[in-house]
């Protein structure tokens, strides 16, 4: 039944897509599916001035209005006038604006493909975090989240979340992305979902378009892909799939119009004067915190892992990795990922604010797996646990994505060691109470991310964010003079976020377990995932030693 | 004709093997074993709980010798073998009825 409905519906996508018309409204900015007429001469900035708009009713009283709108009108004028004498310069000018484009679109698309190479690094830490009679099973998960999610975020969730985005400014402004869905509250606009570009169609077959789909595909994934972790060795391959349904489609993009759409969170600053809104750069809380969210009621939800903890609820026997040695790998190429994920936030390689954004991030990382391995060793267990590094390596680069862009090197630093300690706080702690994180995605990606969008609101130093979500002005924090305005901003996003994800995750857990179950028997747990459920072991021929075997309770 | 079963540290076992080639013993057969005697196992934490480590690794050797060669090697097996510290294992000696080379179909001590 089940298997039906998922196989027409897959189906139906496909033919629509392919044979459907086009959707553009006669009043739709036109789509340049091309790319030749992206990017012009006023894609340089000040080159082209344009004539100012047109004054009316008290406005034309005010005189410094009418002064500054004389002076607008005659360089506009001017710049006319002179434009017909130098043609050519005009004619450079579009090609200067096009390079300036095709600039934009390089470094966005490449860093797009780092991100992409991210869900390798998940992979592998998930996978080596796991004993190795589940290790196919939670590989399988890492590499199906990629066609899942995708089909998803094509279908419907990059119109939902970037349907009402506006005029894309570092890509030629395309401005075909225009219908959010607003409502007026106490007279102030809350834009909820985005409505546009449906499969990539009318509107969104633009050069533009796609490029921005390619890159908030990839971090799509990224959250995507947090909760098989925190889940794993015990998730129903089937109740996995069906998750990756809905994660593609809305969970994700419902928040992530909020905040990176349009939507009503990014609207904090210009409707109540909350700094630039809530802020975040490249994903603290749209990609890292709802993962984390995500993850946390998963874990909650579907129980322990059999035999970790005894009948009281008292860990009883730590259920140990596999696999270190890949762990580390997976945690190095997450962290080569992340120069695209923060600096390719910028989705400008001429804003070369990237310098300092690839630097803070290297910084916050580093920082942070220093600070959890010697608070480990020093203060905790005595031992410098490889585990514990990569989850605060981790820790840090998390906690620095929202903030990479506003803040300083010593920010940076600062923001990574606590990271680096929060982390393992935190991974103690949700052991304790018994939710059982198998890889700590609950306290790398959850706590870090709510943690990393917060400090915008104390390290934002002023230097940059000119204007963003609409409001002028760099970003500052509470330690930069800026006081706490940007920081109840970012309290009121991740606090929406944590509410928001926590439903949405409570109504797909209790709908998959209704449709297919969400965990495999206790049978299927002890002989390892990977036979019963995928068919193959993760190592044929390799013979399992006592770690790998799931500890049975002491009576 | 006898089996020695020798349970040795891992990193014993080049010395042991050398030291019964000295004395002109010229096969063996070695398994990756895990057990523990008196010396227990220890604990250790990951991610902050504690777990024991009760069976460590070890190297087990089996030779099947001639009866008159035994007390030799055993003497040899123990030489390098011995660190003197807890942990360094244990030989047993047993009684083995025949022994057949698969090739040759020659029995008893010749087939060893």
């Amino acid at each position: 039944m089940i298997k039906k409905f998922l196989l027409t519906a897959i189906t139906a996508i496909t033919l629509i897509s392919a044979f459907s018309p086009a959707m553009l409204r006669a009043d739709d900015p036109k789509p340049d599916p091309n790319g030749g007429n992206t990017g012009v001469a006023s894609d340089v900035p000040g080159f082209v001035v344009s004539a100012p708009a047109e004054l009316a009713g008290d406005d034309l009283k005010d005189t410094n209005k009418v002064a500054a709108y004389n002076d607008a009108k005659k360089a506009a004028s001017d710049y006319a006038a002179q434009a017909k004498l130098e043609p050519l310069a005009v004619k450079l000018a579009d090609n200067v604006g096009h390079n300036r484009v095709a600039i934009n679109f390089m470094w966005t698309l490449v860093t797009g493909f780092l991100v992409m190479f991210m869900q390798a690094g998940f992979a592998l830490v998930e996978t080596g975090l796991c004993r190795a009679k589940n290790s196919s099973h939670t590989m399988a998960m890492n590499f199906m989240i990629y066609p899942m999610g995708m089909l998803g975020f094509y279908l419907c969730g990059f119109a939902f979340m970037f349907g009402g985005l506006g005029a894309i400014g570092t890509m030629g402004g395309y401005a075909g992305l225009n219908h959010e869905i607003t409502l007026t509250i106490a007279g102030h606009p809350f834009g909820i979902l985005g409505w546009k570009g449906f499969l990539l169609k009318g509107a969104g077959y633009d050069t533009a378009a796609f490029c921005l789909f390619l890159f908030q595909m990839v971090f799509m994934d990224t959250t995507a892909t947090i909760p098989t972790g925190a889940a794993a060795e015990r998730w129903k391959f089937s109740a996995f799939m069906l998750y990756g349904c809905a994660i593609g489609t809305i969970m994700y993009p419902l928040f992530g119009n909020w905040v990176w759409g349009g939507g009503w969170l990014s609207q904090l600053g210009t409707n109540f004067g909350l700094g630039h809104g809530h802020l975040d750069f490249a994903g603290s809380s749209v990609v890292h915190m709802q993962g984390g969210v995500i993850a946390l009621i998963f874990a909650w939800l579907i129980g322990p892992r059999h035999g970790k903890y005894d009948k009281t609820g008292k860990l009883v026997h730590p259920i140990l990795p596999h696999n270190i040695p890949m762990v580390m790998l997976g945690t190095f190429i997450l962290a080569f990922g992340w120069f695209g994920f923060n600096p390719g936030s910028t989705l400008a390689g001429t804003d070369l604010r990237i310098a300092v954004i690839a630097v803070n991030t290297m910084i916050a990382g580093s920082t942070a797996a220093l600070a959890t391995t010697l608070y480990v060793w020093w203060f905790k267990t005595k031992k410098p646990d490889p585990s514990m590094m990569c989850n605060g390596m981790l820790a840090g680069l998390v906690a620095i994505t929202a903030p990479c862009a506003f803040v300083s090197a010593g920010g940076a630093a600062l923001i990574g060691i606590i990271a680096g300690i929060v982390v393992v706080e935190a991974v103690f702690f949700f052991d304790k109470i018994g939710i059982d994180d198998a890889v700590g995605a609950i306290s790398v990606h959850g706590v870090n991310g709510c943690w990393g969008c917060l400090s915008i609101g104390l390290f934002a130093d002023g230097t940059y964010g000119d204007g963003f979500n609409g409001v002028a002005g760099n970003v500052k924090g509470l330690f930069y003079g800026g006081g706490m305005s940007q920081f109840w901003a970012e309290l009121i996003g991740v606090t929406t976020c944590f509410v928001t994800l926590s439903v949405l995750s409570l109504v797909v857990y209790f709908a998959v377990e209704k449709l297919v179950g969400n965990r495999v028997t206790v049978e299927v747990e002890i002989e390892g995932l990977d036979l019963p459920e995928m068919g193959v072991p993760g190592y044929s021929g390799v013979q399992m030693d006592k770690d790998s075997e799931t500890p049975m309770l002491k009576a | 004709m006898k089996k020695i079963e020798a349970i040795i540290k891992p990193f014993k076992l080049e010395e042991v093997k050398d030291a019964l080639g000295e004395i002109g013993i010229e096969g063996m057969t070695v398994t990756e074993v895990k057990g523990f005697g008196r010396q227990k196992g220890h604990t250790e934490i990951y991610r902050g709980s504690e777990y024991t480590v009760d069976f460590l690794p070890k190297i087990k050797l089996e030779v099947v010798l001639p009866n008159e060669r035994v007390d030799a090697a055993s003497a040899a097996i123990v030489k390098a073998a011995k660190t003197g510290k807890i942990g360094d294992g244990k030989i047993f000696v047993t009684t083995i009825d025949d022994s057949i080379r698969i090739r040759t179909e020659e029995k008893g001590d010749k087939a060893l």
